[in-house]
């Protein structure tokens, strides 16, 4: 940074007194409203702290991926609830970027038919407020699945009721070997394909580095199974008669309405962008390009793959990402419907009891804010990476 | 190797003869699986009976791909539909689902729903309940507002929308003045129309407005106060005094940060806080000035857009006509640099309007608040789906005909330059 352009120059005055206005504006604000906040907060007989944040919470939590009861502390509750927000988030990404995709590539489809329904999709799901498909998922679509007993059985494995979806519990042994597998063959496969960069680039020479991490990242775990003592059961969920007309499922794991329609309508709704950015990247890729391509030979698999691809995705990837973030910002809607998320955890159930505003508040938003600015810097520093360099 | 019948030119007619039989086969036995509830390939296995319309029909289409056959239509029709294997079995897909799917939901959504009466019990068919929507249609516009006042709010709306007529059809003369009465005097018209207390009118409190008209009330206050916020803060980011820039910048990020829902409720729980003690603000200005300053955060980087693109030369330009900052950004950049973004402008309304509904944070019920209200209702349970289905025609109506107008205008303006 060039420090000597930032600095304050006392003479000269038309630079210095909007910089010194300014300065003192913010600093009036901010001591105007927090000698009010004194005031009220001395009124009401509650000083600012965040000691609360290791008193017990004595609420319940209906969805929790960790261990949790009333008795745990208010800053156990507002890791479950942030543990809840980040599930939906990255179960809406995996959905919205495979639709989305597949949308995208739709529009651009020579089949009129498909670019059609692939148009009206977007048209129609991006123009609907993402609060009202979520109420329609929740109190309208998912409210006519069957009750329990009645439930729609997947073979016996996963039943699908007004309840939720109950699917079963894989209940591993040794699941640290296995993990362990599995990050030992991700870094295989990062091997396997700088080295087929590397023979490609070199002497030319083409590696199916697709096939053979594919294998990978199938023999590795497997042999845990094998010789590393893994082993795997299910629970798999049973219909429980609880009374006369009363029945439930026992065992598995249920993945609550909640959940369910905020994923969906999440997807549904950010998948319309990720196809449009999908579109804009590959329809930004000039007609040059392909044609160049197409004339040294290449063919139209390897076209893709190796020219659109590669200058397409540079297109795509920064509003996708920012479409990524919004998800994750949306999932805060889940307060609508009672998901468990940070919000309605902790804006909602924990605000409510301790009346601490400023405090729980200052936690949420700045939970949010560490998200959003951590994702950006390393966007721009993916950009800056992936920016054709010009000379 | 045994040769595959290719169909091309030479064996024209023998292809169409064996090709649009086998297709006609496909779709029969489809409809009649559709609407006549009988199964002609019943003898078929089960599976392979399920599939054959597809399995017929891609076998069909492959016999009709002809390539240069002479005839217009099907060559059209290959082109479009029917280029190679897998696309003739997509198009046979969306056929398939869009004749499965689209009678039902017409006939629940229309043929089949009721539309006269006046309780739950006047429906008595097995689609969708109207009478729902149309008992409580004035809740869903107007809210709580009380019913012999609810002219106010038809024509603070009617004058709005004759103005915005108006600034259509006037000279481009006096369209300059029709814009700054709408921006600058008719806000404060209307909002004393339908909150009244003066000129005899009963006083409203905030507290009954609601349904849809609250809807385009918040969205037009935030879209009209936020502009100039927006438009101070891109400059502001652009700045070369650091204090100025940074601030910018620390306000734009923060805002643009955080989900909105977070900001209502700071706006709901927290900012009472801030206030002096004793005083109150009304809470539908809270989330109005809440809306404000999270819309101009995004509006900021809208306009910051804009004036990036415009070329330095007429930064240049205007310098050396001696003009100052506020000069040169008022007459020279700002003008072109606004006009550059007005797509992004609408864009930004767009997100505005399809943010409102979350206003029911702080206890506000605009559409889809009152829908959510509506169904509660203990001689109206269950029915949720025909309120939201309604909620959602609605607003997307309202966004699908902006996001037209806006996609328009850009092209316009796209050309111009």
């Amino acid at each position: 940074m060039n420090l000597k352009k930032y600095k304050i120059d006392f003479k000269n005055k038309k630079r210095l007194i909007p910089q010194v206005l300014t300065i003192s504006f913010i600093i009036f604000v901010i001591a105007y409203f927090s000698y009010n906040a004194q005031i009220n907060m001395g009124n009401r007989g509650i000083s600012f702290g965040y000691g609360f944040l290791s008193q017990e919470a004595s609420f319940d939590i209906t969805f929790s991926m960790i261990d949790y009861d009333g008795s745990y502390s208010y800053g156990r509750a507002f890791l479950v609830g942030l543990l809840n927000t980040l599930l939906v988030s990255i179960i809406g990404i995996i959905l919205c970027t495979v639709l989305g995709v597949t949308i995208g590539i739709g529009r651009l489809s020579q089949n009129y038919l498909i670019a059609k329904a692939a148009e009206w999709y977007v048209e129609i799901f991006r123009n609907i407020p993402l609060l009202l498909q979520i109420f329609f998922w929740y109190y309208g679509a998912l409210r006519l699945l069957p009750l329990p007993e009645n439930a729609i059985n997947f073979n016996d494995i996963s039943y699908l009721t007004i309840k939720g979806w109950y699917v079963p519990k894989f209940i591993w042994t040794n699941f640290s070997i296995f993990l362990l597998s599995v990050v030992v063959s991700i870094f295989a496969i990062f091997y396997v394909f700088n080295y087929a960069k590397k023979q490609r680039e070199e002497i030319g020479k083409h590696v199916p580095a697709g096939f053979i991490s594919l294998g990978i990242i199938i023999i590795i775990p497997m042999i845990t199974f094998l010789v590393g003592g893994v082993s795997l059961n299910f629970q798999y969920p049973e219909l429980n008669q609880l009374s006369d007309t009363v029945y439930n499922f026992k065992g598995g794991v249920s993945i609550i309405p909640e959940l369910i329609s905020l994923a969906l309508a999440l997807s549904m709704y950010t998948a319309t962008f990720v196809a449009e950015n999908v579109r804009a990247g590959i329809e930004g890729v000039g007609k040059g390009q392909k044609e160049a391509a197409a004339s040294i030979g290449l063919t139209r698999g390897q076209i893709l793959k190796l020219v659109v691809m590669p200058q397409a995705l540079r297109i795509i990837i920064p509003p996708t990402t920012n479409q990524y973030l919004n998800l994750t910002k949306n999932s805060s809607l889940a307060a609508a419907i009672a998901y468990p998320d940070i919000v309605l955890v902790f804006a909602g159930t924990a605000l409510m009891q301790t009346g601490r505003a400023i405090e729980i508040i200052s936690i949420t938003m700045g939970t949010y804010l560490f998200l959003s600015l951590t994702i950006s810097v390393l966007m721009n520093s993916y950009n800056k990476k992936m920016a054709i360099k010009e000379k | 190797m045994i040769q595959i019948y290719k169909p091309n030119r030479a064996n024209l007619n023998t292809s169409l003869s064996i090709g649009l039989p086998i297709i006609a086969l496909a779709f029969i036995d489809f409809f009649g699986n559709t609407f006549l509830n009988t199964n002609l390939t019943r003898f078929l296995p089960n599976s392979l009976s399920y599939f054959f319309p597809l399995i017929a029909g891609a076998v069909g289409l492959y016999f009709i791909r002809i390539e240069y056959s002479g005839i217009r239509i099907l060559d059209n029709f290959n082109k479009n539909v029917n280029s190679t294997t897998f696309n003739a079995v997509l198009t046979l897909l969306i056929i398939f689902i869009f004749f499965k799917y689209t009678p039902p939901l017409l006939n629940w959504l229309i043929f089949d729903a009721d539309f006269v009466g006046s309780t739950k019990e006047d429906c008595t068919s097995d689609g969708a309940c109207w009478v729902f929507v149309k008992v409580w249609f004035k809740r869903f516009m107007y809210g709580m507002y009380p019913n012999p006042e609810q002219w106010r709010i038809n024509t603070a709306f009617f004058i709005l929308f004759a103005l915005i007529g108006a600034a259509f059809f006037v000279p481009p003369k006096f369209k300059k003045y029709i814009i700054l009465f709408m921006l600058f005097i008719y806000p404060i018209i209307g909002i004393k129309l339908i909150s009244g207390g003066i000129f005899g009118l009963k006083w409203i409190e905030t507290g009954a407005w609601g349904g849809l008209s609250l809807t385009l009330i918040v969205s037009a206050f935030a879209l009209i106060l936020c502009f100039p916020i927006g438009m101070f803060l891109a400059l502001g980011r652009r700045s070369e005094l650091p204090v100025i820039k940074y601030s910018s910048i620390g306000f734009i990020e923060i805002w643009r940060g955080v989900p909105l829902i977070t900001v209502l409720f700071m706006s709901a729980v927290m900012f009472p806080m801030f206030l002096p003690d004793g005083t109150y603000m009304d809470k539908l200005m809270r989330v109005i000035i809440a809306i404000t300053l999270f819309e101009a955060a995004y509006m900021a980087e809208v306009i910051r857009g804009g004036l990036q693109a415009l070329p330095r030369g007429q930064y240049d330009a205007a310098k050396s006509l001696g003009m100052g900052y506020w000069r040169l950004h008022l007459l020279v950049i700002l003008p072109q640099a606004l006009k550059l973004v007005i797509p992004g402008i609408a864009n930004t309304f767009l997100a505005l309007v399809k943010d409102t509904p979350l206003i029911f944070v702080v206890g506000l019920l605009e559409l889809a608040g009152m829908i959510g209200l509506a169904k509660t209702n203990p001689k109206w349970l269950g029915m949720a789906i025909e309120g939201y289905v309604f909620a959602g025609l609605v607003f997307w109506v309202i966004c699908y005909a902006m996001s037209r107008y806006s996609q328009r205008l850009e092209k316009r303006l796209s050309t111009e330059r």
